[in-house]
């Protein structure tokens, strides 16, 4: 029996550190081909307050880097100290990615961190210029094989249960690799980031226009954020939506609870754009529909029919009964390995043998299991409806305004007007914590939307977890708080410090010259 | 394709590499770091001294990040069981290893000498702290450590993080302390001018000693004190991955017994050697010697340890059949196969442009210098 109190401090854990480690990567993906756009456009044309731009912000990408190495250390380890069955079940696949990222970005881009800082006066432009874009490069491609190990839980393509072994393991990395999920999240989160990067970069810039400082620094800067920015936001929203027709693919029940869709639609399905989803009664009040628009997005199409949250959890509970014979042949199997009527009915229904394991979190023996508790069970595969319903909301809206913004910091930038309208700046330093909350929002969606599933349809996450105590996990648990906490506030003094400092207040632009 | 008892032969070699990669390259780092309020008096020196690893240190904490992948991807088995039965000694290193960036990033920050003072502090921690239970893990592995398997290979550990700090186990921590102080200070006097480099050099020497006399001292204990553990049953080194197909004997000696003690006692010899002999090159000044002497010890240890438990892992005290070892913690042979093929891909590439780095950065950071610029990194 599996321990509810370590499941819930562990997934505790496991949110708080992944939603912190998140504050800083996107702004590293985003901030680091800012830095190597400004340089290159030193390197081509030679004028220093290029050079100096790309030195001020790579001051505040050191400071927002150091917290992203040192949070993303927990990451790695904490499959093992924290979800070590986990680690056993779905190790030979999950935990390629993980190595090759190591491998191939890790290294990069730790290595060139090192150089960026501290090779300005050892290396030719051109060799520096190389050394930032590799580093972008490093940052970007531990995004890309992270997604790739992350898609897998979503879709766990390429691989199949041993016996012998008792885990998944790899028969087609290929499938892994190329998973359709991976491209699309990749995609989505990268631009995300670069939204992010592009807003930090405009935000603190107005900041300075308002106060009438590093005018022409900051109107430079704006420029890049502003282009920049405008096609990240594009990108983020139509490849946010080839991201939903992959879910629609591989996994109906994020889908229909990100949507409150209680029953299955006719199809085209109508978008619910507002309204208040009740878990209890399966309803979704005040809804304001838009006809046929998730039909659309869903399916692409007008006649596809999207299954509701009642239909998945009807299909759950035959996958239950199913994964049922599945578990017990397999006990079978175990007593004598020969018995070829067992093999043949585990060969047929291994395929749902994780929704057996679902029974796992409120009985020793799945094959033991009533018509209740497999109702019960099936029911806990709705994932919490008005959370995702929410969060994807804001977040999409978070998205549209980026769009508008970016739109029109474009416009005055081509007009050279970007310090003229007050209420446009303050408009830009405002939305400074939106890209944030919009990502956080959209992690949420797509790991909060995952559950009950660590794996969707292979291992829940109840039984994900080390056999570890409850005391050990809330020790660890409060350790990460005090410390995270204290560093954030340390990360946001220094922040603010080198923000307000800016290039005039740390003697880097204008040229000593003027001093 | 290389067929799985060879694959797995090849990974437990890497997974040695990556250890003792890691130990030789982010090693100095982590003794620098200890180092830091010894070797560096007042503000300007320790600023002079960190900027030896300033530039570097953030390629080679690769080394631990990976080492965790790796093991995650060629030995899940040992991944999932010594994290979580090490719990909180993991946390500790996850603290330290989380306090570096942060302490090497923000310290020069802010002038306040309360503030560089603080981060003086946390740093050396930081530098103590993994160097100390990293040994007191090594030391486990040869006592065994309270863990069994159920029938569905769930893992559960019988012990706490006190029942670590065994005797053996702590003297091993010793051992890994001495070395890394050594090996960082043979990297600041290779990299460092002056009054620095001087005192590197008597650290250098000071803890080459202290290495060598708690390596040999842990030897000999390991010689007449441990129980070791030997497989009993037919080896079945390509099956699949399963630890409880097997018989495990406890008691036999470590060295004697061992599929490869003649191995270990080998590498323990050249470590000892390297060792002394890195001690001798530092009297003379002789900086590049001394640290590739340095080096080599560390990276003689590290594989000493490695023969001397093979094919074992993670020996079990508890459950004796559940230990995991070479023939049956692995990945399956097509994972093994796959890593060995990206990282023969990779490694290499990794290299080139790490020496690249290290061979822009040559020569000694300048005391001078150093006092001149304020040291915003």
């Amino acid at each position: 029996m599996i321990d509810e109190t370590v499941v819930t401090l562990s997934r505790l854990q496991f949110a708080l550190t992944a939603l912190y480690h998140f504050l800083f990567v996107p702004l590293t993906l985003g901030l680091s081909w800012m830095l190597a756009i400004m340089e290159a456009v030193y390197v081509m044309t030679g004028r220093e307050v290029w050079k100096r731009m790309t030195q001020f912000w790579g001051v505040l990408f050191g400071i927002n880097f150091a917290m992203g190495v040192a949070t993303g250390v927990t990451m790695e380890f904490q499959f093992g100290t924290n979800w070590a069955y986990y680690a056993h079940y779905v190790g030979d696949i999950f935990g390629t990615p993980l190595a090759i990222e190591g491998l191939m970005a890790f290294f990069l881009e730790a290595t060139f961190i090192g150089l960026f800082f501290f090779g300005w006066d050892r290396l030719s432009r051109v060799k520096h210029l190389i050394v930032t874009f590799l580093l972008a490069l490093g940052t970007n491609l531990s995004a890309l094989w992270i997604l790739i190990a992350n898609a897998w839980m979503q879709n766990p393509v390429g691989s199949e249960f041993n016996l012998d072994t008792m885990r998944m393991e790899i028969t087609d990395f290929g499938a892994v690799i190329f998973n359709p999920v991976a491209q699309s999240k990749f995609v989505h989160t990268v631009s995300a980031g670069y939204v992010l990067g592009a807003m930090f970069v405009l935000s603190i810039s107005a900041w300075y226009l308002l106060k009438g400082r590093n005018v022409d620094f900051a109107k430079r800067s704006m420029t890049v954020a502003a282009s920049f920015g405008l096609a990240s936001a594009l990108s983020v929203v139509v490849l946010g939506d080839e991201s939903g027709y992959t879910v629609t693919e591989h996994q109906k029940m994020k889908l229909a609870a990100i949507e409150a869709m209680w029953e299955t639609e006719p199809a085209p399905a109508a978008f619910t754009a507002f309204g208040f989803p009740d878990v209890a009664e399966r309803t979704t009040h005040f809804a304001i529909h838009i006809p046929w628009l998730m039909g659309i997005i869903g399916t692409r199409s007008l006649d596809r029919v999207l299954p509701g949250i009642r239909e998945l959890v009807d299909d759950a509970e035959k996958r239950i009964t199913n994964g049922m014979k599945a578990y017990a042949a397999m006990q079978r199997l175990r007593v004598d390995r020969n018995d070829a009527a067992a093999r043949a009915e585990f060969e047929a229904h291994k395929r749902d043998l994780g929704y057996a394991l679902l029974l796992k979190r409120n009985m020793a023996d799945p094959a033991t299991a009533g018509p209740d508790d497999i109702r019960k069970a099936a029911a806990s595969t709705i994932p919490n409806v008005p959370v995702l319903f929410w969060a994807f909301r804001i977040m999409v809206g978070c998205g549209l305004w980026f769009i508008a913004l970016f739109a029109y910091s474009f416009w005055l930038s081509a007009r050279r007007e970007l310090d003229r309208r007050r209420w446009y700046l303050k408009a830009a330093l405002w939305s400074l914590p939106l890209p944030w909350l919009a990502i956080e929002l959209g992690w949420i969606v797509a790991e909060y939307g995952r559950q009950p599933w660590a794996i969707e349809g292979v291992l829940p996450t109840a039984l994900g977890v080390s056999s570890v105590s409850a005391a050990q996990v809330a020790t660890s648990l409060v350790g990460f708080v005090l410390f995270y906490s204290a560093l954030a506030v340390v990360d946001a003094v220094l922040m603010l410090k080198y923000a307000r400092k800016g290039p005039d207040g740390l003697g880097m632009w204008p040229p000593a010259t003027s001093h | 394709m290389i067929d799985y008892e060879t694959l797995r032969v090849i990974w437990w070699l890497l997974l040695g590499v990556l250890l003792a990669g890691f130990a030789v390259m982010d090693g100095f780092d982590l003794g620098v770091a200890a180092l830091l309020r010894v070797l560096a008096r007042d503000d300007d020196e320790r600023r002079a001294l960190l900027e030896t690893i300033e530039p570097v240190w953030e390629g080679n904490q690769v080394w631990f990040i990976l080492g965790g992948g790796a093991v995650f991807a060629a030995w899940p088995l040992l991944y999932a069981a010594s994290f979580s039965g090490f719990y909180f000694a993991i946390l500790l290193v996850l603290l330290a290893f989380i306090l570096r960036p942060v302490g090497f990033g923000f310290r020069n920050k802010i002038a306040d000498p309360r503030w560089r003072g603080a981060w003086d502090w946390l740093l050396t921690l930081s530098g103590l702290v993994p160097a100390l239970i990293f040994g007191v893990a090594i030391g486990n592995l040869f006592l065994g450590v309270p863990f069994r398997y159920d029938d569905t290979l769930r893992m559960s550990y019988e012990g706490g993080f006190f029942g670590l700090l065994r005797p053996f186990a702590l003297l091993a921590g010793l051992v890994s302390v001495a070395m890394l102080l050594m090996h960082g200070a043979a990297w600041a006097a290779l990299k460092s001018e002056a009054v620095i480099a001087r005192r590197a050099e008597r650290m250098l020497r000071l803890a080459a000693v202290a290495f060598v006399a708690t390596y040999v001292l842990a030897g000999a204990y390991l010689f007449v004190g441990v129980g070791g553990y030997a497989i009993s049953s037919p080896v079945q080194a390509a099956a699949p991955s399963n630890p409880l197909m097997k018989t495990v004997v406890t008691g036999v000696n470590w060295l004697r017994d061992g599929a490869l003690g003649g191995w270990a006692c080998g590498t323990a010899a050249l470590a000892i050697a390297a060792a002394l002999g890195a001690a001798l090159l530092a009297a003379r000044a002789r900086h590049r010697g001394a640290f590739f002497a340095s080096a080599c010890a560390v990276f003689a240890t590290v594989f000493s340890a490695g023969f001397a438990l093979f094919p074992f892992l993670l020996p079990s005290s508890l459950d004796p059949r559940s230990s995991l070892t070479v023939w049956d913690a692995s990945s399956s042979r097509t994972t093994l196969g796959l890593m060995l093929l990206v990282t023969a891909l990779l490694l290499p590439i990794v290299l080139a442009y790490t020496s690249w780095v290290y061979r822009v950065l040559r020569g000694r950071v300048s005391l001078e210098h150093v006092k001149q610029t304020h040291g915003m990194y």
